[in-house]
């Protein structure tokens, strides 16, 4: 159900608006906890977190992803104008395709990071973290280009784990199971359009489905009935939250400081010093940060974001994190016990030059036992690979479950 | 491509030139591309009216004297009609006031006003000197390298060495407005009226606004030999200094092309590859100096795509909407302005009968209309030169505020009346004026921004203002004259250290075009 009508004078009333998808979400929220999600109320957790996170490793969950901040590029000048907004060649993003980016400011740090769907020849629509309307139509400046916010036009559900694809197809999409990672494409439901992109935030076999908000609830409907027998369930925040760090996925606001929330010049990250150079395409021409990252590229990065491995069993939330002789390197970003690795995990932002895979540090972690705070130094050590990375994420077309 | 050359000149104005010239004399081939059919731009002498000429800046306050020597412009025939004009202060009752530079000279004046000019002259001229020691420097940037510390502490420096008192007072009204200053220091109400005129001509500002001092102080910071704020009328027009500025650049070698507007900057990834005309016509050099405003150049010449999004916000960001319009008058007779004696009328007059006419005047742009009863500066050049109009007959020209670039209902409507307007206002001071016009010519802001190409129709560039001073003007990190690009330099008005015919401008980005 269309939950906001954006064109309402009165519309500023409320800062928080249900998703198109909440009279089903209330149904299956058994712990009546809401909690807030950009300009949506969202689930932190329907019943048990540790449940719906393995509904996303070992049969499939579904989560509302309304919430995410959406825009739609258009007109002639489209490609040229997100060429110069992004810090990827976005060229190589053919219609049908998703790409994952990043934008900087012009001193190349990162505003936000998020993806481009090129939804038909020359139409794009970016979906990000963070509210990006006026730095977006910053950039239009001197292109023809329209740049409008769709975030409230399209509702959208994530469905993730190793039955997604069986269940869409239990649902009826035929040839769904061609969709290879980052691909999307068109069905048509129930005399509606929906589409199909093999997206997700879980480093695992899953996709996502946008559909306009008036039937919204009928897909959500049909979804658990096509899933009944392949475990689906409904997920919230917090599992996402879990499966997202054992995909080495980063998170705006936690594992960085988008750049135009910063008060402090040296808080901010580029791309480099996210672990992101791979998004930066010098050869393409100028785009936001070019000259500065150029800069950074050939006289080095300040900080490195790594993924740690720690010999220990508690989340090593907050930590510090120190080098063998006991000096600061930096700090954690995200953590968790990952139960698919079966090892202690985080993300932390070390000072360069540290951070290379192998390199050996102590990570100090502070954890209550029935109310009593406990310290230890856990040694830890720099990898290479994310901790969560299974074949099926790739397979095309993905195993029957 | 069909030429090649070291550098190329968008844009034939006096900066415009005087990069050009400098730029040939180090050996540089150099050619320079006007849109217009003669150099010169708002500083060119054109024909208004059959055997009537003028031109727009009518005045000439802040050429610098080393460019002066340096390009030896005596020899390239410019002389001067006129020098140290006195500013006659008109009263509708005839009670005017006669100003110079170190003197107020009126029977009706108190002696403590007389008084309070020489101090404030005094004061005003020091503090200026402080700005004319700025305008041939590149401005320093905000940066711990020893250069710019070290230019920086020099200014510092200058300011300190004013001594304790002075100091104090410049740091005291450096960026006030100029109506408290004048309030301060004098009674007399036309005296105010007057004085404030030079603090808000030409910008988008009453006297009230804030940092009119600080433009007063910049109209003041000339360096061209005379007192502090000299004012001269060149023979033959402000026409004459280009011309003289055009033919030192033609000696050196510069290759000056008229009628060739510039359709775009042309780049090549990073590097400048060189310019296009209207006419599709290719010109290659590794070296582009835009004359044309920073606006114009960064976001229409070379185009907001080639920028980072940030800098072209701050380029779209510059303050530059014109206020003031230029009237032209071709009369067959002098007219009589009442109480102004025959060698007087050839001085400059103003009428700004006090300081709350001048900031009421003002109020009107605020809201998007013109001044019902606005301010103007006039000089009646055929006075002196008698080459600008036919035997007999002058030619008057005033800069007339305020007129806002964007007028409520949009000039194509407003023009005829605030025309009537001025006319009605002149009549107040020299009821005769109506008789004598044979042919006038009013340009408006929008006049201004479509004849000589200046976005927003503002003489500067670009308003000047602290926040667009220095190693602001006309954004950080482009106020060195160079700009992200590669071989792309800026030399107009809109760059330190800003408007009124000086020439630094253009001297000082040749010399960092050189420098590379």
């Amino acid at each position: 159900m269309r939950t906001v009508n954006i064109s309402n004078s009165d519309h500023f009333k409320n800062a928080v608006y249900p998703s198109p998808f909440h009279s089903r979400q209330e149904q299956h929220n058994q712990l009546k906890e809401w909690s807030r999600w950009s300009d949506y109320l969202s689930v932190p957790a329907y019943w048990c977190e540790s449940m719906e996170y393995f509904s996303g490793r070992n049969g499939c969950g579904v989560f509302d992803i309304t919430p995410m901040v959406k825009h739609l590029v258009t007109g002639p000048d489209a490609l040229a104008y997100l060429n110069r907004l992004m810090t990827r060649d976005v060229r190589k993003i053919k219609p049908g395709r998703v790409g994952y980016t990043v934008w900087c400011n012009d001193n190349g740090q990162v505003i936000d990071d998020g993806t481009i769907f090129h939804l038909r020849e020359g139409v794009y629509r970016i979906c990000s973290q963070e509210h990006q309307i006026d730095w977006f139509l910053t950039n239009a400046v001197g292109f023809d280009v329209n740049i409008t916010e769709d975030t409230h036009d399209v509702a959208g559900l994530a469905l993730q784990g190793p039955t997604s694809c069986a269940v869409l197809k239990e649902m009826g999409l035929q040839g769904v199971e061609n969709l290879t990672p980052f691909g999307l494409t068109y069905f048509d439901f129930e005399g509606f359009e929906l589409m199909v992109s093999r997206t997700g935030y879980t480093g695992d076999l899953g996709y996502e489905l946008w559909i306009d908000p008036d039937h919204a609830e009928l897909l959500w409907d049909r979804l658990f009935e096509s899933g009944n027998t392949r475990g689906i369930r409904a997920m919230g925040s917090n599992a996402l939250e879990m499966l997202r760090i054992e995909a080495g996925f980063i998170l705006a606001g936690a594992d960085f400081l988008p750049a135009m929330e910063a008060v402090r010049p040296t808080h901010t990250r580029s791309p480099f010093e996210l672990g992101l150079g791979w998004l930066v395409s010098f050869e393409k021409g100028v785009f936001n940060g070019r000259k500065a990252l150029l800069e950074e590229k050939e006289n080095g990065s300040r900080y490195h974001l790594v993924k740690l491995d720690i010999d220990d069993n508690k989340p090593a939330k907050d930590s510090f994190v120190f080098t063998k002789k006991g000096k600061y390197a930096g700090t954690v970003t995200s953590a968790m016990w990952s139960p698919s690795a079966k090892a202690s995990i985080a993300l932390a932002s070390l000072d360069a030059p540290h951070g290379k895979p192998g390199e050996e540090f102590e990570v100090e972690i502070y954890y209550q036992r029935e109310l009593k705070w406990n310290r230890v130094m856990a040694p830890c050590r720099v990898v290479k690979d994310v901790f969560w990375n299974p074949p099926r994420r790739r397979q095309t077309p993905p195993a029957d479950f | 491509m069909t030429k090649r050359s070291d550098c190329i000149i968008i844009g034939g104005g006096h900066n415009g030139l005087v990069c050009a010239a400098y730029l040939a004399k180090a050996g540089k081939k150099v050619t320079l591309v006007e849109a217009a059919d003669q150099v010169g731009g708002v500083a060119a002498t054109r024909e208004f009216a059959p055997g009537y000429r003028a031109s727009v800046a009518h005045l000439l306050y802040l050429l610098d004297e080393d460019i002066g020597k340096e390009l030896a412009l005596e020899s390239h025939g410019l002389k001067m009609a006129k020098t140290s004009l006195k500013t006659i202060a008109l009263a509708e009752n005839g009670n005017h006031l006669s100003i110079s530079s170190d003197a107020v000279d009126s029977a009706n004046l108190s002696s403590e006003d007389k008084a309070a000019y020489r101090e404030y002259r005094r004061f005003m001229s020091k503090f200026a000197g402080i700005f004319s020691g700025l305008h041939n420097k590149i401005p320093p940037r905000i940066t711990r390298e020893r250069s710019d510390m070290i230019a920086l502490g020099k200014i510092a420096l200058n300011v300190r060495m004013l001594g304790r008192d002075d100091m104090r007072e410049l740091l005291r009204i450096g960026a006030i407005n100029i109506y408290d200053v004048l309030k301060e220091n004098f009674d007399d109400p036309l005296l105010r009226g007057a004085l404030s005129l030079d603090a808000v001509l030409g910008t988008n500002s009453g006297p009230r606004s804030n940092n009119t001092v600080f433009t007063a102080l910049h109209r003041m910071s000339g360096n061209n030999g005379g007192a502090a704020g000299d004012v001269s009328i060149p023979l033959g027009g402000m026409g004459a200094v280009t011309e003289a500025l055009a033919a030192a650049a033609r000696q050196a070698g510069t290759d000056i092309r008229t009628v060739s507007p510039v359709s775009r900057i042309l780049i090549d990834g990073d590097n400048i590859k060189g310019v296009q005309l209207a006419n599709g016509e290719q010109i290659a050099a590794s070296v582009v100096v835009s004359n044309a405003d920073p606006k114009t150049t960064m976001m229409r010449l070379l185009g907001a795509r080639h920028l980072e999004a940030g800098f072209t916000r701050k380029f779209s960001n510059i303050r530059a909407s014109g206020s003031t319009a230029k009237m032209h008058l071709a009369l067959d007779g002098l007219p009589g302005f009442r109480g102004v004696s025959p060698e007087q009328l050839g001085e400059r007059l103003v009428i700004a009968p006090n300081v709350e006419y001048v900031e009421r005047a003002f109020n009107h742009s605020k809201y998007g209309e013109f001044s019902s009863h606005p301010v103007a500066e006039i000089t009646i050049p055929s006075i002196h030169d008698n080459s600008l109009a036919p035997d007999g007959k002058h030619v008057l020209s005033a800069i007339v505020q305020y007129a806002p670039r964007n007028l409520g209902n949009g000039w194509s409507e407003g023009k005829q009346e605030f025309a009537d307007t001025i006319m009605n206002t002149l009549a107040e001071y020299a009821p005769d004026i109506r008789d004598k016009v044979v042919a006038s010519e009013l340009l408006t802001p929008e006049d201004i921004e479509t004849e000589f190409r200046m976005a927003g129709g503002h003489w500067h560039h670009g308003e000047l203002s602290l926040d667009q001073f220095l190693m602001l003007r006309p954004v950080p990190k482009s106020a060195q004259y160079g700009t992200p690009v590669e071989g792309l330099y800026l030399c107009g008005a809109g760059c330190h250290p800003g408007g009124g015919v000086m020439g630094s401008a253009g001297r000082n980005a040749a010399s960092v075009v050189l420098a590379k």
